[in-house]
């Protein structure tokens, strides 16, 4: 039964044995929203998602506690059956508050939330548009839905519109699906071309705001706000296990007729709702990111810091600077090394590998909260240069050590 | 040069293995003559993402699209041949 993950194993026992399994990694204690310990030593965590640094939120961990002793642990059922307490409904109607929307509906994970938004929105018929570099949440929700699915070339609205073009002629609803800021690179949509290709042709678009909330916009509302095309987006799937520092995930809309959404995505129904516990964080947190827009600014900051220190330290960079650097590895065995002697040095990244990664290519992938220290990102980048250097791979004078 | 648009429906074998090769050459796969039995993975030395990159490229070039569920049916340059030929097999 397991013989076909043959090669699979053996890849992952050679990952392992350069070090540490990277994948396997278990912390002793996490301290704080960027720190944790890991065989008895403090590491830096720069590679956490934690955007807003939300996680130890003092009110929301209170908010979390009251919850869980007036209403247990569980709710022990899904939505559809004994697992909607008011504080599920209350969460639904002030997210849809906080993102503008008419209605929105709450999943318990970010993942089951593209995975019934897809499978639900597009049947037999109909075309799902994907861009190539999508989150395996939107591609697993694409093979759930039973729609013909096109990938187009990653942020290129001209090849969105070719294939659009090729599908003009064919009955069914075409959905376009992109994401607010692609999590591996951390490069964002050019969003407005794409909602002018919707537009042309007469499409409807899905925005995965999973990385951009909290992170985008005047108000943090994501790529939507920050473009100014809010209206123009038929559906915003988010996530609660980024800037707001729990777990879930939510699909939010304006149409008419959205709650036959509830009776039809089947990751909604057939799943436990969330934890009495994690609604309430998750509805303290978007009071916090709300009252905290300061957050936002040292976020970017943080970023701005990450991303000059590491190209003064020469290295190559590809996106703008945003909460997430990557760092392209020549190959998966120098990637895994890096991995490994930063580590060593005591800060915490994710090793990415292909699939997973945009043309496969191996990532030393992190992500800045905005709880970092000027310190501890001036720390972080002297690691990672000193790392760099011995592995030959920061090629110009290190300005910033 | 790939075709132009609407002409990837009315591809026959020959063209089709014609532009398959020179896409080929244009991603720097091609290292030997390219039959209908070359396995796409293990004989042109892709892998799964590479695969479906390429199939991107012969997408531009020839100026259609070919659906993801149609990927799985895709083993040798023969069955991408297949699906370029077939007039239900791009959506042009």
């Amino acid at each position: 039964m397991l013989d076909k993950f043959r090669a699979l194993r053996a890849e992952h026992a050679a990952v392992s044995a350069a070090g540490r399994d990277p994948f396997g990694v278990t912390f002793d204690a996490v301290l704080s929203a960027t720190e944790a310990v890991l065989d008895g030593r403090r590491v830096l965590l720069l590679g956490t998602n934690n955007y807003l640094g939300l996680t130890f939120d003092p009110a929301s961990i209170e908010a979390s506690v009251a919850a869980t002793r007036a209403q247990g642990t569980g709710t022990t059922g899904s939505r559809i059956a004994n697992g909607t307490y008011d504080g599920h409904a209350a969460l639904e109607r002030r997210l849809a508050r906080f993102l503008g929307r008419r209605s929105a509906m709450v999943f318990t994970t970010g993942y089951q939330a593209n995975l019934g938004a897809l499978s639900a929105l597009a049947g037999r018929g109909d075309h799902l548009l994907l861009d190539a570099d999508s989150h395996a949440s939107i591609y697993d929700g694409a093979r759930l839905a039973g729609a013909q699915v096109t990938r187009f070339r990653h942020n290129d609205p001209d090849d969105l519109r070719r294939r659009l073009r090729h599908l003009a002629s064919q009955p069914g609803e075409k959905l376009i699906v992109v994401e607010g800021i692609y999590s591996m690179l951390g490069d964002t949509a050019p969003l407005r071309e794409m909602v002018a290709a919707k537009r042309e042709a007469g499409a409807w678009l899905l925005l995965d705001e999973a990385h951009s909330l909290g992170v985008l916009g005047e108000n943090g509302r994501g790529l939507a706000e920050a473009e100014g095309v809010e209206p123009e987006i038929d559906f915003v799937v988010g996530t609660f296990s980024k800037s707001l520092g729990a777990i879930g995930g939510f699909l939010a809309s304006d149409l008419d007729g959205f709650d036959a959404l509830r009776l039809s995505a089947r990751a909604y129904m057939f799943t436990a709702s969330l934890p009495p516990s994690t609604v309430a964080s998750v509805t303290q947190a978007i009071d916090a990111m709300e009252a905290n827009p300061h957050l936002r600014d040292r976020l970017r900051r943080n970023g701005q810091q990450l991303h000059a220190g590491l190209a003064a330290a020469g290295f190559a960079l590809g996106a703008m600077p945003s909460p997430i650097v990557s760092l392209p590895m020549p190959d998966r065995e120098t990637a895994v090394m890096f991995w490994n002697h930063l580590l060593a040095e005591g800060v915490y990244a994710n090793l990415a590998l292909g699939p997973a990664t945009p043309g496969g290519r191996p990532l030393l992938r992190m992500s800045v909260s905005a709880v970092l220290t000027p310190a501890q990102i001036e720390a972080a980048v002297t690691a990672i240069a000193r790392v760099g250097r011995s592995l030959g791979l920061a090629g110009v004078p290190l300005a910033a050590e | 040069m790939g075709l132009r648009t609407g002409d990837a429906s009315m591809l026959d074998e020959r063209a089709a293995l014609r532009e398959i090769t020179a896409a080929l050459q244009e991603s720097g796969k091609l290292t030997a003559p390219v039959t209908m039995d070359t396995r796409i993975l293990q004989d042109l030395n892709f892998d799964s993402v590479g695969a479906i990159d390429f199939i991107m490229l012969l997408e531009t070039r020839l100026d259609t699209i070919i659906p993801m569920d149609r990927m799985a049916e895709i083993e040798t340059v023969g069955d991408l041949v297949r699906v370029l030929t077939r007039p239900d097999a791009a959506a042009a």
